[in-house]
């Protein structure tokens, strides 16, 4: 039973209202956050403690409490504020961190239940590739760096790990493109961009996922699955349906400035260098080629049905944002108006 | 029908193609009936019954019916037309009568309220009324003259398309197809070199199954892809259900900007068997060219000769979904751009397979770009099935080669009758 449940990088916006929800979860007695800064929003019963996972020192917070269900949500693409270390650290959370804890994890008997969070950008996105993407799919290119690397080497530990620890249920849950009121990835800033800068001749297939639907389904996969359903292996998670880029912009409101391709990269640093957002290389790839997932497997296997489609999802995400410099209301009303202002036969 | 056998005289084939000359440039109304379509249909008439005079097959003749069927149907929808336009036209009379009444009254209950303040200001404000009435009503009459009928019902129809294009409001599919912008843009701009400047003439269509999935294979020629696109728009405009056609394409296409774009939306998707076998098993059309970059870019002297069907991918995926397969047989294509030599050393430093050399492709410049005015056939074969087999039949690799083979040779012996019965390469 998962009484004592562990939840790393409480300090995120997601995984504190992972850990305020987990703790409703019948079950469980309690439930211990980590992270090595405090957070600032509020985590509910749970005990903070106060523990890099890059260091041992988790070892010992693993045993001393006897914790059997992991969640290993420390696991992310941006750096956590403006002015802490920047890329650097976050890469060594990411990869350090994982093996400090999965090496802990392997020392602790009580250990039963792990769940990892980790992306769909594992598969990279070329153009060689198939166009959507299975959990069993291998990727052409596997990416070069950045923190789709970092889930590609966090994803091999964990899968060493499930070796070694036959006896512990592991589950790798690759997430789209995480969307919401309160999400801050890189995606989420570059749609807060006044105006977006797209790649000239290319317009991505997106897809997204609710954070309401990743906190279900991270409690899903932390508790005892359910009868015919197994919740340890490796599950795309993403919302049904696809947009594409052209389609994001235009029920955002925002115009989109095609750059060429090799021009990207200079405007991607320009913007990172007045510090407006994360345009990483990875993610240009995205925005260029897209990346779509099958999800069979999350319905089928982990019996798991998103609340939001990925539409929903981009709709929710834009009323928290509120409208751009071209609201598709005000577009829509006037060609409504043009249309009313044509004669009619009777 | 017996009458239909008759064969039909040149003079009246002559007639036919006077009055519609006469009959006032273009077709109105694509929708209703497609008049464009079918007066082609009457041109290569002329040409077949020529073949049936001969002594040709039972099967041409049969086709002619069909084709006069078609022009008399045509007929008919053109004088259907011009009945609802005339009484259209009444209609709007009328209604520019009653307006102009209605704007005269109110104007001058206007008037009588306001008379005391403005004398005689009633006569101006109802002639006015009347004037803007009789303005839009020959605005609307002329539009519907140069137009050609139903332009507001198009208007309305234009904008809410760009309605729901500029607010985002359309969906597609997980491998891009915009069935929205596929229908209304890119078949639209197709259709003109389909229906007119390589007069494709579609037979067969009806072995592709009106629901369900199916491989469609076929012959790939021509030096750029133009094959396929139009075999995409034979499917579309001539199966009585308007399948889509899902064209798996190359890597290439998917690598060069815009072009990856605009094959997206049109439903085409990267030649894979991950692709394909997703396609097929939500029961769509996947239309695949296993000879591939072979076939395309082969030299003019070995035209209509096909080419190695690559491993029989395509048959393995046919058979793990238990689609069948239908052979399609492209005639015209190899024409179109005639490849006279290969600039291998270009294409190397240009990251393409081949760099075609025809006898204006690099001389001409862009104009070496328009490409032959060929006439095409394109004949879609019997459906070869693929479900009587057991499921470890797709690991099987004698089956699947036999398969290969038997579509192969199916479509190769297609493509020799179709040369057979042409009579030129553009006419």
């Amino acid at each position: 039973m998962g009484n004592v449940v562990l939840v790393t990088g409480v300090a995120r916006r997601l995984s504190g209202r992972f850990i305020r929800s987990v703790q409703r979860e019948p079950g469980v007695d309690r439930v211990i956050g980590v992270d090595s800064v405090p957070p600032e929003h509020p985590i509910g019963d749970a005990e903070f403690v106060r523990a890099d996972i890059r260091q041992p020192m988790i070892a010992k917070v693993l045993a001393e409490h006897a914790v059997d269900t992991v969640v290993h949500l420390d696991v992310t693409g941006m750096p956590l504020g403006r002015s802490r270390g920047g890329r650097a650290l976050v890469k060594e959370t990411n990869v350090i961190g994982t093996m400090q804890l999965l090496g802990a994890c392997q020392k602790a008997p009580s250990v039963r239940r792990l769940v990892v969070k980790s992306t769909t950008s594992v598969y990279g996105s070329a153009p060689r590739d198939p166009a959507v993407f299975r959990e069993t799919t291998q990727p052409k290119s596997l990416p070069g760096g950045g923190f789709a690397k970092d889930a590609v080497e966090v994803e091999g530990y964990v899968r060493g790990f499930a070796r070694r620890r036959p006896d512990v249920a592991v589950a790798v849950l690759r997430f789209a493109n995480i969307l919401g009121p309160s999400a801050d990835s890189p995606l989420a800033e570059y749609f807060s961009l006044p105006v977006l800068p797209t790649v000239l001749g290319y317009d991505p297939r997106l897809q997204f996922v609710h954070e309401d639907d990743v906190l279900d389904v991270l409690r899903v996969a932390s508790r005892e699955a359910e009868r015919g359903t197994l919740n340890s292996g490796t599950f795309n998670v993403a919302g049904d349906g696809v947009l594409l880029l052209s389609q994001t912009a235009r029920r955002l409101g925002k115009p989109t400035v095609p750059v060429l391709l090799p021009a990207v990269r200079w405007v991607g640093a320009a913007l990172r260098g007045v510090g407006v957002t994360d345009f990483s290389r990875e993610q240009i790839r995205l925005l260029t080629h897209g990346r779509v997932v099958d999800t069979t497997q999350m319905r089928e296997t982990l019996g798991f049905t998103p609340r939001y489609t990925t539409a929903g999802t981009f709709e929710d995400f834009a009323a928290c944002r509120g409208p751009g410099l071209l609201p598709p209301d005000r577009l829509a009303r006037t060609v409504d108006r043009i249309a009313a202002a044509l004669p009619h036969e009777a | 029908m017996a009458d239909a056998k008759v064969i039909p005289l040149d003079e009246d084939t002559r007639a036919r193609r006077g009055a519609r000359a006469g009959g006032g440039g273009r077709p109105r109304g694509r929708s209703t009936g497609r008049p464009g379509l079918a007066a082609v249909r009457t041109d290569e008439a002329a040409p077949r019954d020529d073949a049936s005079r001969d002594g040709s097959s039972r099967d041409g003749s049969s086709r002619d019916d069909v084709s006069r069927d078609d022009v008399s149907r045509d007929d008919g929808t053109r004088e259907d037309a011009a009945r609802e336009d005339a009484a259209r036209e009444d209609t709007a009379v009328a209604d520019a009568g009653s307006a102009g009444q209605g704007d005269a009254d109110g104007g001058v209950g206007d008037a009588s309220v306001r008379a005391h303040d403005e004398p005689g200001g009633a006569s101006p404000a109802a002639a006015l009324g009347a004037v803007a009435g009789a303005l839009t009503d020959a605005v609307a009459g002329a539009a519907d003259r140069v137009l050609g009928g139903r332009w507001d019902r198009r208007v309305a129809g234009g904008l809410s398309f760009l309605r729901r294009r500029i607010t985002g409001d359309y969906e597609v599919d997980e491998f891009g197809f915009d069935e929205e912008l596929t229908d209304q843009v890119l078949m639209s701009l197709l259709r003109p070199l389909f229906d007119s400047y390589f007069r494709v003439e579609v037979k067969g269509v009806e072995n592709i199954p009106s629901e369900g999935g199916a491989l469609v294979v076929g012959n790939h020629s021509g030096t750029l892809p133009l094959d396929a696109l139009m075999a995409q728009v034979a499917v579309h405009d001539h199966h009585p259900a308007g399948r889509h056609l899902r064209l798996l394409a190359a890597d290439l296409v998917f690598v060069l900007p815009l072009v990856n774009e605009l094959a997206r939306k049109a439903g085409h998707t990267l030649a894979c068997a991950e692709d394909a076998q997703l396609l097929l098993e939500r029961g769509e059309v996947v239309g695949v060219m296993p000879e591939g970059f072979k076939g395309l870019g082969k030299p003019f002297s070995e035209r209509y000769k096909l080419q190695r069907f690559g491993r029989g991918g395509f048959v393995s995926t046919a058979l793990r979904t238990g689609v069948p397969i239908v052979p399609c047989s492209i005639v015209g294509a190899e024409e179109i751009y005639p490849m006279v030599g290969d600039a291998k050393i270009l294409a190397r430093l240009l990251g393409f397979p081949y760099f075609p050399v025809t006898p204006t492709f690099p001389w001409l410049g862009p104009l070496g770009l328009v490409p032959l005015p060929t006439k095409w056939t394109i004949q879609f074969g019997e459906p070869i099935p693929t479900d009587g087999y057991a499921p470890e039949a797709a690991d099987d690799p004698m089956l699947v080669f036999n398969l290969t083979d038997q579509v192969r040779e199916t479509i190769q012996h297609t493509l020799y009758k179709l040369l057979v019965r042409r009579r030129s390469v553009f006419f």
